[in-house]
Parts: structure tokens; sequence; C-alpha cells
């Protein structure tokens, strides 16, 4: 597993800061935020792609696809593997969602096109913004050529990108799989975007590490984050030749979607529950076998709702009885990478035996009632855990881990 | 304005650019075959060379020209003789 967060990009130092309930969140530095009525953001620091590939390379890319690369490198030094020789090269994949790709890229072209310097527009523009170049680089990095492309749904691409790489390795077309999300959406232009939208946190400028408030009745908006998490995927009989450390198994991945509206969730949560139903069914799991579920709660008046009823429809008498918490509250909503590194927090969650908190929960809304283990992690054995993702466009995630055990 | 600043400065940008070390920018150097640029390097040092000697140029590469610059020589030529054209204008 690797990452690159607002936490850190170590995965020890990530959990630590993330289970002490440490925010990555602050004022924006990357650029003047003068004119943004959010400007507050989860930024990754001191960030240095000449560590992971080199200087002409690195300037070739996106800063999305960097951390991409980076985050790849990472996972494959946590699990000992690189591709050896052709055969093994053939059987490695690569899928990376990003939710919005090159932004930094595209505003930076377009400013260019728009004081009539159509002829200074790079010819890096096209490659550097779009969404799957993530995987096409990270490939080119390490000499991947199996299975290779991008799922692109914004919010949930992460957790659709690891759901469909595992889909690969179950129909026997890779051994090994790469698979995650990145995202660099920190720019004026995105941030111009979103505030439009009233999808941002205002309220906190002057306060920023309580701007995440997920579930929290004084939650006014997501607060964007920056970053990749990556998994390395891989068949049991792969994984148990190469004498490799096993993590943990997904045992179920689903996806559906609303069908509502572009932007919003299903105020029934109808479109998640039929996902997370679906995903208990796969797995044969029944809902009081979740140990702990890591929640999409991105601060929203809507999706915290939302999610919350679907949550409490699907698991029934045993909904208030699972510790829910989100992450986002101090990594902030990595977007396409969200699913990436909350899958990460929630294979650790099994692991460690140790649940991530919710932080800045202070003000309980009646609408959100389940317990979303407040401010401190809670430890508890965790055999079975779940992590969800809701997205722009309806789409809906779903990943169910579990503690491997060899039968 | 002498050949040996443009030299520099040509050369200055090339490492930039390309990402390679200063020796390996001699004169002969080809962008393709000794500095490892590709198509798209070359487009983007075309815009590089036009942006630092706008002066010099006077305007933009014409296609056709551009694709006559294969070595570290050939641009400095080229600038050097566009400048030289321009000064005898003037």
């Amino acid at each position: 597993m690797g990452l690159v967060t607002p936490l850190g990009d170590e995965l020890e130092l990530f959990w630590q800061r993330l289970t002490a309930g440490i925010s990555g969140i602050g004022r924006i530095t990357r650029f003047d935020t003068t004119h943004c009525e959010c400007q507050v953001g989860a930024e990754v620091k001191d960030f240095d792609p000449e560590r992971f590939m080199d200087p002409k390379e690195a300037r070739r890319n996106d800063r999305f696809a960097q951390f991409a690369v980076a985050a790849a490198k990472k996972a494959l030094k946590d699990a000992s593997f690189s591709p050896r020789g052709p055969d093994e090269a053939g059987r490695m994949g690569v899928v990376i969602g990003s939710g919005i790709g090159g932004m930094e890229t595209l505003q930076l072209q377009t400013g260019k096109f728009h004081r009539s310097e159509v002829r200074k527009v790079s010819p890096f523009m096209i490659p550097s913004l779009i969404c799957n170049i993530a995987s096409g680089v990270v490939a080119i990095e390490i000499g991947a050529r199996g299975p290779n492309f991008s799922v692109v749904t914004a919010c949930a691409a992460g957790s659709h990108s690891i759901g469909e790489a595992s889909q690969l390795l179950r129909l026997g077309k890779a051994d090994v799989m790469l698979a995650g999300g990145s995202e660099a959406p920190l720019t004026e232009l995105s941030f111009a975007g979103f505030c439009a939208m009233k999808a941002l946190s205002t309220s906190f400028n002057e306060d920023p590490a309580h701007a995440c408030r997920p579930f929290d009745a004084k939650r006014d908006g997501f607060v964007m984050g920056e970053g990749a998490g990556i998994l390395v995927l891989e068949t049991l009989t792969h994984a148990q030749s190469r004498g490799a450390r096993i993590y943990a198994e997904l045992i179920a991945y689903e996806a559906s979607c609303d069908a509502h509206h572009i932007t919003s969730p299903d105020p029934e949560g109808e479109g998640l529950s039929l996902c997370l139903r679906r995903l208990l069914q796969r797995a044969k799991c029944a809902p009081e076998e979740v140990d702990y579920i890591n929640a999409h709660g991105t601060s929203t008046l809507y999706n915290d709702r939302s999610e919350t009823l679907a949550i409490k429809r699907v698991f029934g008498k045993a909904a208030s009885n699972i510790p829910i918490s989100s992450t986002k509250s101090m990594t902030g909503h990595l977007l396409g990478a969200a699913g990436g590194i909350e899958a990460i927090a929630t294979i650790q969650s099994i692991v460690k035996g140790l649940i991530p908190p919710t932080i800045n929960y202070a003000f309980p809304d009646p609408d959100c009632d389940l317990d979303y283990v407040p401010n401190v992690a809670l430890r508890r054995e965790v055999r079975t855990a779940l992590s969800e993702n809701l997205a722009f466009g309806g789409h809906n995630a779903a990943l169910l881990f579990r503690r491997f055990e060899d039968s | 304005m002498t050949e040996k600043t443009i030299e520099q400065r040509v050369k200055e940008i090339i490492i930039n650019q390309l990402g390679v070390s200063a020796e390996k920018v001699i004169p002969e150097a080809s962008f393709l075959e000794d500095l490892g640029a590709d198509s798209l390097d070359t487009v983007e040092l075309v815009m590089a060379f036009e942006e630092e000697f706008a002066n010099e140029l006077g305007g933009e590469i014409p296609e056709a020209e551009a694709e006559g610059l294969r070595t570290v020589q050939d641009v400095i030529h080229y600038i050097s003789d566009k400048l030289g054209q321009k000064q005898a204008v003037a």
C-alpha cells in the first residue's frame, strides 16, 4: 500500500496521525485565495516528484500523475514486488482513477489560450490533463504491460478502480494489479467551480482545522484535498507463491447509480442502499458481521444525511452498533483519490485493530444518529470492514475487506 | 548582442527543457538522437526559443523552418541569422 496525503506520505506516519485525530487541513498556500469563498484545503506539503521520477519526466506530467507515480512506487516497495521479465510484466496491470485529472495544466494552458497565445499551448497539455495518464505513466515507470485503463467516476473513482482491478484478477486477466486513485485539484479553477456549486465549506476560513465536520450539525460543505492512494492487489495464488505479506482480502465489490441527479445524492439513499445490499449478498456477509464502515462522509448537508439513511436501511438494527467514521474529517476530500486512501485506512483498521475517528464532531444532527466514532480512535478488533464512496453522476461504489485467514 | 550570448542562452534552454547535463549540449548534438528528445519535446523547445528570443526573431518560427532545427548549432545559427537580417534592415 502506498500513499501521498496531506497527513504525510509514509504509511505508518499517515496511520499514526489519522488515529491521533490530527487534521491535515489548513489555509490554502498554493495560490491566492482572496477571491475564493472557500480558502481552506488539505495540501500535500513539500512534495518533490524528483524523488520518484527523473526531472524531465516529472516536468512533463501534471501533479496528479506525479502523485500517482509516487504512491505506486511506494506501494510496490511496501509489497516487495516489481515485475521481472516479460511474462510478469504482461501479467501486471494498472487501474488508477482520477476525478478531474490535470486541473493545474488545464488552468495554465487555457490561460495562454485566452491571452491569444494559441501557439504557446504546450504539446504536453493533452497528455498531462487526461485522467488516464496516471495509469499510463505508472506503467511506463514500472514496466507493467497488463490491462491498463482508468476509471473516471469523480469521487468514487478510487473505489471503482480497486473494484474493477479485482474483477480483472478474478477473471484471470492478470496476476497483479496496481489500483487506486490520484488527484491534484487545488487550483483556482476547480475552487471556482466547486464554490459555484456551493459544495465547499465557507464558514471556517479562519479556523481551517475545524472546517471538515462530517455528520456534525454545523457542517457546511466539503474541504478539498490532494494526494494519491494505491494498493497492490494480487491473486491469492500469486501472493502465496511469492510469500507476500497479505494485509487483507478484498471479499466483495459492488457498484450502482442513483439515477437521480447530476450532483445531489438521492435523498432517500436508494442507490447506495442497492450497492451496499448487493455487497453483503455477494460476500454472504450478515449486517452484524461488519465491524467498521469507512464512510464517504464528505461533510456536506446532503451527503451525510442520505448516507446515514442508506446505512440504516441496509444494516437495520445492526446499524447503530457499527462504528462508522469519515477520515475525510482529517484528510479532506481527495475526490478521485479518496477511495484509494480510504481503502488503505479501512485495511489498516483490520491490521491494527484500531478505528480512526471522525474529528470535529461536536453538535449532533438528529438526521445523523449513528456511531461516528467521535473525535477519538476506537480500539476494536476488526475482521470485516467496508469502505464506500459516492460521486457526482450518482455513482456509488463499495468495497468489503476481510482479515485474511488461511484455511 | 554577440553570438556567444545567444549560444549560452540557447544551451540553457536546452538544458532546462530536456533535463540534460551541460556537457552533452555540444554544437553538433541532435535533439532527437543525442539529447533524448521526442517529437513533443521539440515542439516545446521551439516555443521556448520563440519566447526567449522574441526580440531577435521578431515573431514565431514558421513550421517549415522549425523542422530544420535539428541540432544545437542549427538553432544558434538560425537565431544569429535572424538577428543579422533584422539589424541589416534597421
